[in-house]
């Protein structure tokens, strides 16, 4: 049978829960780098004991730890992330121009099929690679040195490159997302990128359907079908069937389109989770209720899941990085919350149980499943 | 022989206890010591000082007989209790955050 590891990052450390493929008895190990932010950490699919770790603070900067026996041991590699050439100018929240800077590291995304090459998503939004198992590493300076890159602006939690998705089928395709500059697509294994948000509409940019200046907050891909992409945008749940060519509206019936996680069920491409959140000023769920709405129509039509989960008085938020999905049958969905919470489903949503009550606010939730 | 005391963050990366000692040769400074305690701790390179500027992160102060160091510049001599080992130079992340 098979085991499942969940990787979960919090504002003051790292925590590692294990179960069995039953997933009902949990063991916990942890705060590894305790009192550190930890925005991300995952695993290689290639290689599944190592373990990438996005870890800093405002004191101290960035680090990145690696771990080479499934979180047992790590090793502190390389935290020079360095932007090529001259770094230039984006858009600062009030127009002007404003220096490209390094802050942090948000999303670390394994290669799919070797354990030693691995991508960077930073903030000031731009992405790295490593080939050396994250002891250097180079950026990939076409997606920030993009016509449109000097019109970029943050969004409220800055300018971060926080999605990356590989096309299973071609890992020179890859899609990645930025807050608040919008989605882009590379075909050449990085060197080059195109902007993908025709079909977005926001109106809190001078123009709603500009180029670029949409706070994509996440994507999604099942891996069977690489063209289909799921977003959360700031507002609105959109997806695609060619690639980001061309995006639809499939927020449906959901109580509001506001929200952060989207997430994709192992084993049915159309089945489709997000956890609505109240508004962009006021970020926890709505009507005191923690629901994680299911679609299995690839959108438009949601249904609420709500057993296990508190229906009054709980005002937490789930931030982009914090759901993931296991690929058991039926498929484990995971997510956590501001409030510490580690929540797992082990039958496709239809309930939920606290894994963990009072951990750290949760930054972001990964999965393995391993054999 | 000179002491530097590690705030606790940087002691759990580095895996240290809370005071090291490190040796300087030359001229004790900001600078070499920095650039000794980087040698023996790897690890601990940018969390300090700017990988490429070398200048001290925002939140980074250092301190030693009771005085604030942190402006003085790199390659000022530090204290002569501090090049004989008698006083400790510290490292210290700044109150501010949570």
């Amino acid at each position: 049978m098979s085991d499942v590891r969940v990787l979960v990052g919090t504002k003051k450390g790292a925590f590692i829960l294990t179960a069995d493929g039953k997933r009902k008895s949990w063991d916990i190990s942890g705060p590894h780098f305790a009192g550190w932010e930890i925005y991300h950490m995952k695993g290689s699919p290639a290689d599944p004991n190592r373990i990438y770790v996005s870890q800093s603070n405002s004191w101290f900067g960035q680090v990145t730890p690696r771990s080479d026996d499934g979180g047992k041991t790590w090793t502190t590699v390389g935290n020079k992330f360095a932007y090529t050439g001259v770094a230039g100018t984006h858009a600062w929240y009030d127009g002007t121009p404003h220096p490209w800077e390094f802050k942090r590291v948000w999303h670390i995304e394994p290669s799919l099929g070797d354990p030693d090459t691995v991508y960077a998503g930073v903030e000031d939004a731009a992405i790295f690679r490593s080939t050396d198992a994250g002891q250097n590493w180079e950026e990939l300076s076409g997606l920030r040195k993009h016509d449109t890159g000097p019109k970029w602006q943050p969004g409220a939690g800055g300018l971060c490159l926080h999605t990356i998705l590989i096309d299973p089928s071609n890992p020179r395709r890859m899609f990645v997302a930025i807050s608040a500059a919008g989605a882009f697509r590379t075909e050449d294994g990085g060197e080059t990128w195109k902007p993908i948000n025709r079909g977005l509409h926001s109106q809190y940019i001078p123009d709603p359907s500009a180029e670029v200046g949409h706070c994509v907050h996440r994507l999604a891909m099942h891996r069977s079908r690489p063209n289909t992409l799921f977003m959360q945008k700031h507002w609105d749940v959109m997806r695609t069937d060619n690639s980001g060519d061309q995006w639809t509206e499939v927020s449906g019936n959901l109580p509001t389109d506001f929200g952060f996680v989207i997430d994709v069920n192992t084993n049915e491409p159309e089945t489709i989770y997000v956890v609505p959140i109240k508004s962009d000023s006021e970020h926890y769920v709505h009507e005191g209720k923690l629901r994680v709405f299911r679609s299995r129509s690839g959108g438009n039509e949601w249904e609420a899941l709500t057993k296990g989960l508190p229906q009054q008085d709980c005002y937490v938020n789930v931030l982009r990085d914090a759901m993931s999905v296991d690929s058991l049958d039926p498929c484990g969905i995971y997510f956590g919350t501001s409030g510490g919470q580690v929540y797992a489903s082990a039958d496709d949503g239809d309930s939920w149980t606290a894994i963990v009550h009072d951990l750290p606010p949760v930054l972001s939730v990964e999965v393995q499943t391993l054999s | 022989m000179i002491r530097v005391v590690l705030p606790p963050p940087l002691r759990l990366l580095a895996q240290t206890a809370t005071e090291i000692t490190v040796d300087v040769a030359g001229p004790v400074t900001q600078r070499s010591v920095l650039d000794a305690v980087e040698r023996r701790y790897p690890m601990l390179k940018g969390t300090l000082r700017d990988h490429d500027t070398q200048r001290r992160r925002p939140l980074v102060r250092f301190f030693a007989c009771e005085e604030d160091l942190s402006s003085e510049p790199p390659d000022a001599p530090l204290p002569n209790e501090v090049a004989t080992g008698k006083e400790p130079f510290l490292v210290i992340g700044a109150i501010a955050g949570g």
